[in-house]
């Protein structure tokens, strides 16, 4: 009996433990979330696009979709996933911030109105005052409202509370009498503005080149494995060469999988800074801008207590940049934007 | 012997009971350290030494921003709300259960009616609940409460109907009315059966709870849960968990208790 019971311990233990160990390996999973900006990585593994790109470097690659965002990266952080789609601010709190160390293979694009900040009824920044927000309480919202409270000179404590809302009954919630003011990100901005009185007061357009969608691997696993980020890079680009002459066929694919129509899709797509070449992301990346970013994405962390009780600033997780200078602690390095694959890409290497 | 026959001493007993404990602890033992080996950063399964750490924080050390300790916060507001809930469905439970349980008019007005409601599933009734309760404090209790009272009309009256014909023909015939008969003869037999139902009820009253503040809240265990789970706190969400059990089985054992208590004459089951 007692041994039995020690090998179902055992068992179990060696299900919860399956970390993606860094080695060589032919065989990837990767796993994204429906959002405007990664809606491509559903079409690339429906095209066969994946398949082609995967097979032309002898590996296989599977593309998994989650339907929730935050499950996704705890996936990845906890070793079941070799990549992730996340944001800037998401990896650096729950991989990085987990001692996954994590690289940035495509930075895809950063919303540039996507994320907004809406009050019901007339008024501006300054109406927030005294009011009850509703929001995902740490998510990019979270950092959007931070952001737009600080251009005018308030705290948060100057609302009159933040309500962690989840944002799949952000639309319900809107509708009752109580919500006065919500920060949430599209589709739901959209479905949100359509209602009669829904006053956008600030958005991520105000905030440009701060929140940040990317593909994220496993710094181990890419380092022991280019041909796994040539295959992603390389399936990557040919859909944004699609998209951006405007292939019907692709973009209707993706409109469709995220439960909009083409126009639907477009509207969204306005809002969102894509970047359809490689060029193009590789430049934005190797910017300083991108620095300024992540030690403010950083310092919204640590205030939030949300980098750890282990973090003892906000400069605890390393962040390393293409020129090879860092941010935080150069010790701890868990977090780095690499635009060589984006720049093999460019040069039409791969 | 046969095999069902045969059973263990006392030592045996105890051993057997604390066994399942041991293998999962163990378990988690073994896949914390081989994480950890990893990664020591790791948060999906933290050391128990760390756990124990941050329960000892979270029990005693006031937040940094409130000055209030939270866990204690959270869970006087989510102990209140499933009260509340729970109280709530208890004494409609008992009232509907007698009423459809003692006169058939009422029977053939709601038992149907109460059947089909207890079969829809109440959390993907949401938003509806939203627009006519608020996002506030009533519509977190009446989850709980949509979540679980029509289960415990049927037990109720069901238990009301299986009251011996015959008991309820003597007391007719010793001169009761109908209301005499509900609060004397089958009243009393209906509470330890109220206590049964409301020991079972407590889980999916969790449930609800949790979902509840997982889904628009500002304090609650369930709103803590939820909210850490955004950078993987594992140690906070499992010390949450093992208070969220403690407290359950602290209230499953004060129920069963009262029902030995109050009603030693009712045969004590479960």
């Amino acid at each position: 009996m007692f041994k039995k019971s020690l090998l179902a311990a055992a068992l179990i233990a060696a299900a919860l433990v399956s970390p993606a160990t860094a080695e060589k390996k032919t065989d990837f999973k990767v796993a994204w979330s429906i959002y405007v900006g990664w809606m491509p990585w559903g079409y690339l593994a429906d095209s066969g696009i994946m398949d082609k790109w995967a097979a032309k470097y002898g590996i296989n690659v599977e593309i998994v979709q989650i339907n929730d965002y935050i499950e996704s990266i705890n996936q990845y952080t906890a070793g079941a996933f070799d990549g992730v789609t996340a944001t800037n601010m998401d990896t650096l709190s729950i991989p990085s911030g987990g001692g996954v160390d994590t690289t940035a293979l495509i930075v895809g694009d950063y919303s540039n109105g996507n994320d907004a900040v809406i009050l019901k009824g007339e008024g501006d920044l300054t109406s927030l005052r005294g009011k009850p927000v509703n929001l995902v309480e740490l998510s990019v919202s979270h950092y959007l409202l931070a952001r737009a409270l600080d251009s005018v000179g308030m705290k948060e404590s100057d609302l009159g509370g933040v309500i962690n809302t989840s944002d799949a009954d952000m639309i319900a919630a809107y509708a009752t009498p109580d919500v006065q003011a919500v920060v949430t990100w599209n589709p739901l901005v959209s479905a949100i503005m359509a209602e009669p009185g829904a006053n956008k007061i600030y958005d991520s357009a105000d905030i440009p080149g701060e929140i940040l969608d990317i593909m994220w691997v496993n710094t181990a696993t890419l380092a022991d494995n280019p041909a796994f980020g040539k295959a992603l890079v390389g399936a990557w680009y040919e859909v944004m060469g699609l998209m951006a002459a405007g292939d019907e066929a692709a973009l209707s694919a993706m409109a469709e999988a995220s439960g909009t129509d083409l126009t639907g899709y477009k509207a969204q797509l306005a809002s969102t800074k894509m970047f359809w070449t490689p060029a193009e992301a590789v430049a934005f990346t190797a910017s300083p801008a991108l620095k300024t970013t992540m030690v403010s994405v950083a310092e919204f962390l640590f205030d939030k207590g949300i980098l750890g009780e282990g973090a003892p600033s906000a400069d605890f997780v390393g962040v390393a940049y293409p020129d090879g200078t860092t941010t935080g602690d150069a010790g701890n390095v868990k977090m780095r934007f690499d635009t060589s694959y984006m720049q093999m890409a460019a040069d039409g290497g791969l | 012997m046969r095999f069902i026959n045969r059973r263990p001493g006392l030592a045996l007993g105890v051993f057997l009971a604390a066994l399942p404990f041991v293998a999962v602890l163990v378990a988690y033992i073994i896949g914390s350290q081989m994480r950890l080996a990893e990664n020591p950063s790791d948060k999906l399964l933290p050391a128990p030494a760390t756990i124990a750490q941050t329960a000892e924080r979270l029990f005693t050390t006031p937040d940094k921003r409130s000055g209030r300790i939270l866990l204690w916060h959270d869970t006087a507001a989510s102990l209140i709300r499933l009260a509340l809930g729970v109280g709530i469905s208890a004494v409609l439970a008992v009232i509907f259960g007698l009423l459809i349980g003692l006169q058939p008019h009422m029977r053939a007005a709601f038992s149907g009616f109460v059947s089909v409601v207890s079969m829809i599933p109440p959390l993907a009734m949401l938003p509806i609940l939203f627009i006519v309760f608020g996002l506030g404090e009533t519509s977190k209790v009446v989850l709980i409460v949509v979540g679980i009272l029509p289960f415990m009309i049927r037990d109720l009256s069901q238990r009301v109907i299986e009251i011996p014909r015959e008991m309820i023909v003597k007391a007719e015939t010793l001169g009761a009315s109908s209301g005499v008969i509900a609060l004397r003869v089958a009243l009393p037999q209906l509470l330890p059966r109220l206590i049964q139902a409301l020991r079972l009820s407590l889980g999916p009253a969790w449930l609800f709870l949790i979902a509840a503040e997982a889904i628009a809240a500002d304090q609650g265990l369930g709103y803590r849960i939820f909210l850490v789970r955004r950078y993987l706190a594992m140690d906070v969400i499992l010390t949450y968990v093992a208070w969220i059990t403690a407290l359950a089985f602290a209230m499953d054992l004060m129920l069963r208790w009262l029902s030995r208590r109050a009603f030693p004459w009712s045969e004590a089951a479960l």
